[in-house]
């Protein structure tokens, strides 16, 4: 795919959980969408996507967070978003909230249709193919559900992750299977979600990986949480820092800066 | 079937202290989704085919009540009787009146899951019937008093010590020293036991997997053969069959007959695939001489035209929740009634009241694995997440949950003071979790750290930072 | 009456009352045209390749298979099978006259008893009516001259089967009965029973370890009459 000329004009959408607990991911985003061509903003009236109100089963009020999204991200060439739940939700869920109310409805499916998961932005939008990163280290990658059932992300990830020099990846066995968070559902269901992500640690620990990478803020919470807990020596990081080459003096996720 | 789910919490608990079940879960979990995945890429137009299968099944729902009259009407004119049922009660004082009628003493059993809905058994035993279950599994759980924990392998759970120490229970008249060194002597030893059950037997009672509106069919699909016995030897055939088992035609059958078992089992056909069409010609040398149909709604219909209409395409083939990482982290028993994992979360509050079940849609990650292979193309994440709406509107989600996700929606409403809250919380946070950068313990975060850390935030939130560098002119 | 009570129903919730008549017309339509699906590319070959895949899909679902020229080779192929497999030598046998027409008399060691299975019977031969190469499925419609119980009581199953009765799909196995079969009963062309039989009887409900020979043939023999020159390379 040729990269769209000149350079679009793109909105990020930080995302909750990377606001709240990971602004670095944020930063790397810009970075990345900067270094491949994109001109980047990040508008000021975004807060949340709405999942935990529309997977609560509060219609009204996804709908309502909804309504601000598409007042905040009119006008942008793209919005991308660095996680694939949160891009899940704009891209197959939000238009749906709309189906009653046909002129939302169509401003729904225009913005879901400018929307994009970083990664999957980066290669299959800017044709990004390699990057100029350094990450000495052995990765697993888990997929994260959203991103891989939702939005089709599986080869992107790996196709930039091997441009990172000093980077191996090492696959763990059943990396597409769901680590257990599930948001709401890791504290509505804390037993079921600690065995599930107990499960998903053993797969880690088998890959003698250090590094453990994903797309989604949540699910890393709960994997980096859980290894820590554990006792677990393998460092947990959003995809994105790796890729930005910030991993020098970035602490993993779950610990303190030295 | 006693209702269990909603104690499903407890369920859980039980289920995860049970080393027998753990075991039997990680045994069993990874073969499933091989063997379906296998069978899946030696068919090339299997993902055209879950397309047509979805198609098949909408045009019969859209049509149901025409296809239903063809359906009956077919039957009758090939020597059997249809009963009607729009209730349990209806469908067990048929099958009992049959039962009666026929003066049976005992009846066989094929493998239904219908038949657990409807509680047949208990209702046969009530009035001096004899139900026998045939197939290996259910024959099992028969003797242990407990129901499936899987729909296609309902008793997956035991392991062969179990076997032994029911079969030796039961089995009173074989000698007691006899010696089980392999899974092959437990099978001889029913297989001979259910043998002579298949012959004494006065009824045998089935399922039906579809039913065939052109012809008049009832088609069931079994390995063991047990079905097939139940069907034929007795003098009395009755096949339970709830109302969305209908296609109209033997080609649509076929069409879904190539996803059921390679998405079940992953074979590329079952042993066995019958499709019964009356009582016995006057010509035939074996089959029973009468053959009926109880046909069953129990909730069917009320689901037509509603957000759960998709549901009724389930032709219970289990891939859902052989691909649920829910439920082999939990088991099929903890669900709490007949159907468990995805698809019992779904049909489960339909059939016995989201008051009941309202735990079973809300126990789901909504990874999206159980749509992704689902034969008939269910969105059974979106289908859990109306039950949730359902239970927020009438207000049966807990009101904790509600009260916070009211406080998180204001502020998530009002971007400003959203970035002051989160600023605040970020800071917090990250103060505490200053020395190692995560907590292992949180007040009102229990259901966190229970069973893991919690990592915290780097110290301020992105728009405070982005605020500072736009200031300092950095971006 | 709950008939009613349950058409009403549907149609409440379809939010129609009983489908036109039109409607009606084509649904009757289709019914009657039966159109098929999608019909998978893996049986649409030629004839030898269509036997080659039955075969191996024989053997894919643990059942085996002799091959033979004509019907006289029959006995000293089933004389064979049962004896490498240390089974006895007779047998029910389907009352077919295609299987009454082998001359059974050249293996006088072997004993045919034409009629129905009965519990006892440790070897049952049946008359294959067709059978389906895409999954190598036999397909045995009960008739007088083909009872259901054979496929079933014994513990040895054995298969009489002529090649150029292999269909690829099952759509033409079905289209074999339309053209072939009337039931006098129902005035259409479904016998009282057709079992679609796809390997010998199995069970993986004990520890999700599968086991053959569950509750029907431990062991499933397939005799092939090569009756059809297209069918040879």
């Amino acid at each position: 795919m040729t990269p769209p000329s000149p350079a679009p004009r793109v909105a990020l959408f930080v995302t909750c959980l990377v606001d709240l607990h990971r602004p670095s991911v944020g930063f790397a985003a810009i970075k990345l969408l900067e270094d491949a061509g994109c001109r980047v903003e990040v508008p000021l009236a975004q807060t949340c996507c709405g999942q935990p109100a529309y997977n609560a089963g509060d219609r009204s009020t996804a709908r309502d967070l909804a309504r601000g999204l598409l007042d905040a991200f009119g006008g942008y060439d793209y919005v991308v978003v660095p996680s694939g739940s949160c891009g899940g939700m704009l891209r197959a869920h939000m238009p749906h909230l709309f189906d009653d109310d046909p002129n939302t409805r169509a401003r729904a499916d225009a913005l879901a249709g400018r929307t994009y998961e970083l990664v999957s932005f980066l290669t299959d939008v800017m044709g990004v193919t390699t990057l100029d990163a350094t990450c000495a280290a052995t990765a697993t990658y888990h997929d994260s559900c959203a991103g891989l059932r939702e939005l089709g992300i599986k080869a992107q990830p790996r196709a930039l992750l091997a441009s990172v020099a000093g980077l191996t990846l090492s696959e763990m066995a059943d990396a597409e299977v769901c680590c257990g968070f599930g948001g709401t559902f890791c504290v509505k269901y804390p037993d079921i979600s600690t065995r599930m992500v107990a499960d998903k640690t053993k797969d880690i620990a088998k890959t003698g990986a250090g590094l453990l990478l994903a797309g989604d803020m949540g699910c890393l919470l709960n994997m980096a949480g859980r290894l820590q807990r554990e006792g677990s020596t393998v460092q947990v990081r959003h995809v994105a820092e790796v890729l930005a080459g910030m991993t020098g003096d970035l602490p993993p996720i779950g610990e303190a800066r030295r | 079937m006693q209702i269990r789910s909603p104690a499903f919490k407890a369920n859980v608990s039980a289920a995860l202290a049970d080393e027998r079940l753990q075991k039997a879960l990680e045994f069993t979990r990874p073969a499933f989704p091989s063997r379906r995945a296998a069978a899946v890429a030696d068919l090339p137009e299997f993902e055209q085919l879950r397309d047509i299968g979805r198609d098949i099944k909408n045009h019969t729902l859209a049509n149901l009540d025409f296809y239903l009259e063809i359906y009956a009407a077919n039957v009758e004119r090939a020597g059997g009787i249809v009963h009607w049922c729009s209730t349990a009660d209806e469908a067990r004082a048929a099958v009992l009146a049959i039962c009666e009628k026929a003066g049976a003493r005992t009846v066989t059993k094929g493998k239904s899951m219908i038949s657990e809905e409807l509680g047949i058994n208990a209702h046969l035993e009530a009035h001096g019937i004899t139900p026998v279950e045939t197939d290996l599994g259910e024959y099992i759980l028969q003797i242990r008093n407990e129901g499936p924990s899987h729909i296609i392998a309902p008793a997956f759970h035991l392991n062969r010590n179990d076997w032994e120490e029911s079969f030796r229970k039961v089995h009173t008249d074989l000698p007691a020293d006899r010696v089980f060194n392999e899974r092959r002597d437990i099978l001889t030893e029913a297989r001979t036991r259910l043998r002579e059950k298949f012959l004494a037997a006065d009824v045998g009672i089935t399922g039906a997997n579809f039913l065939i509106a052109e012809t008049g069919s009832s088609v069931i699909v079994t390995n063991e053969g047990n079905g097939d016995l139940t069907q034929t030897l007795p003098r009395v055939h009755i096949a339970l069959a709830s109302i969305e088992k209908l296609v109209p035609t033997l080609e649509d059958a076929t069409s879904l007959l190539r996803l059921l078992a390679r998405s079940a089992t992953g074979q590329d056909f079952s042993v066995y695939t019958t499709f019964s069409t009356g009582a016995r010609r006057s010509e035939d040398l074996d089959g029973p001489g009468e053959y009926h149909v109880v046909l069953i709604d129990n909730g069917r219909s009320g689901m037509i035209g509603t957000e759960f209409q998709e549901m009724l395409r389930c032709i219970r083939c289990a891939a859902c929740m052989n691909h649920c990482p829910v439920y082999f982290t939990v088991g099929g028993h903890s669900y709490g009634w007949v159907y468990p994992g995805p698809m019992g979360s779904v049909l489960t509050p339909s059939l016995i009241g989201v008051d009941q079940a309202g735990h079973l849609p809300n126990a789901s990650t909504f990874c999206g694995k159980c749509e992704s292979v689902c034969p008939v193309k269910i969105p059974l994440p979106k289908l859990m997440r109306h039950w949730r709406e359902h239970e927020f509107e009438r207000h049966l989600s807990p009101s904790a949950v509600r009260t916070n996700l009211a406080i998180w929606a204001w502020f998530a409403m009002r971007p400003q003071l959203y970035r002051i809250a989160t600023r605040i919380g970020a800071r917090v946070l990250g103060w505490l979790g200053r020395k190692k950068g995560r907590l292992s313990s949180l007040p009102l975060a229990g259901g966190w750290t229970a069973g893991r850390d919690l990592p915290t935030p780097e110290g301020d939130t992105f728009f405070a930072r982005y605020a500072r560098l736009q200031r300092e002119g950095k971006l | 009456m709950s008939k009613d009570t349950i058409l009403n129903a549907i149609r409440r919730g379809l939010k129609r009352g009983p489908l036109p008549e039109d409607q009606a017309l084509g649904l009757r339509a289709r019914m009657a045209a039966h159109p098929r699906h999608l019909i998978p590319a893996r049986s649409r070959i030629d004839r030898p390749g269509q036997i080659a895949l039955f075969l191996r899909n024989i053997e894919k679902e643990f059942g085996t298979f002799t091959r033979v020229p004509d019907l006289d080779a029959i006995p000293e192929a089933v004389a064979d099978y049962l004896t490498a497999n240390n089974l006895p030598s007779d047998f029910a046998m389907a009352p077919h006259p295609e299987l009454a027409a082998i001359p059974w008399s050249n293996r006088p060691l072997l004993t045919q008893r034409p009629g129905r299975a009965q519990a006892s019977d440790l070897v049952s031969l049946q008359h294959g009516y067709a059978a389906v190469a895409e999954t190598g499925t036999l397909v045995l419609p009960a008739a007088a001259v083909r009872p259901t119980t054979l496929n079933l009581l014994s513990d040895t199953f054995m298969v009489v089967l002529r090649a150029s009765r292999v269909v690829g799909a099952y759509e033409e196995a079905w289209d074999l009965l339309r053209a072939e079969n009337r039931d006098e009963r129902s005035g259409g062309f479904m016998p009282r029973n057709v079992m679609l039989v796809t390997g010998p009887s199995r069970s993986a409900d004990i520890e999700s370890t599968l086991e053959l020979g569950a509750h029907g043939p431990r062991r499933l023999h397939v005799v092939l009459v090569d009756d059809d020159p297209a069918a040879f390379a």
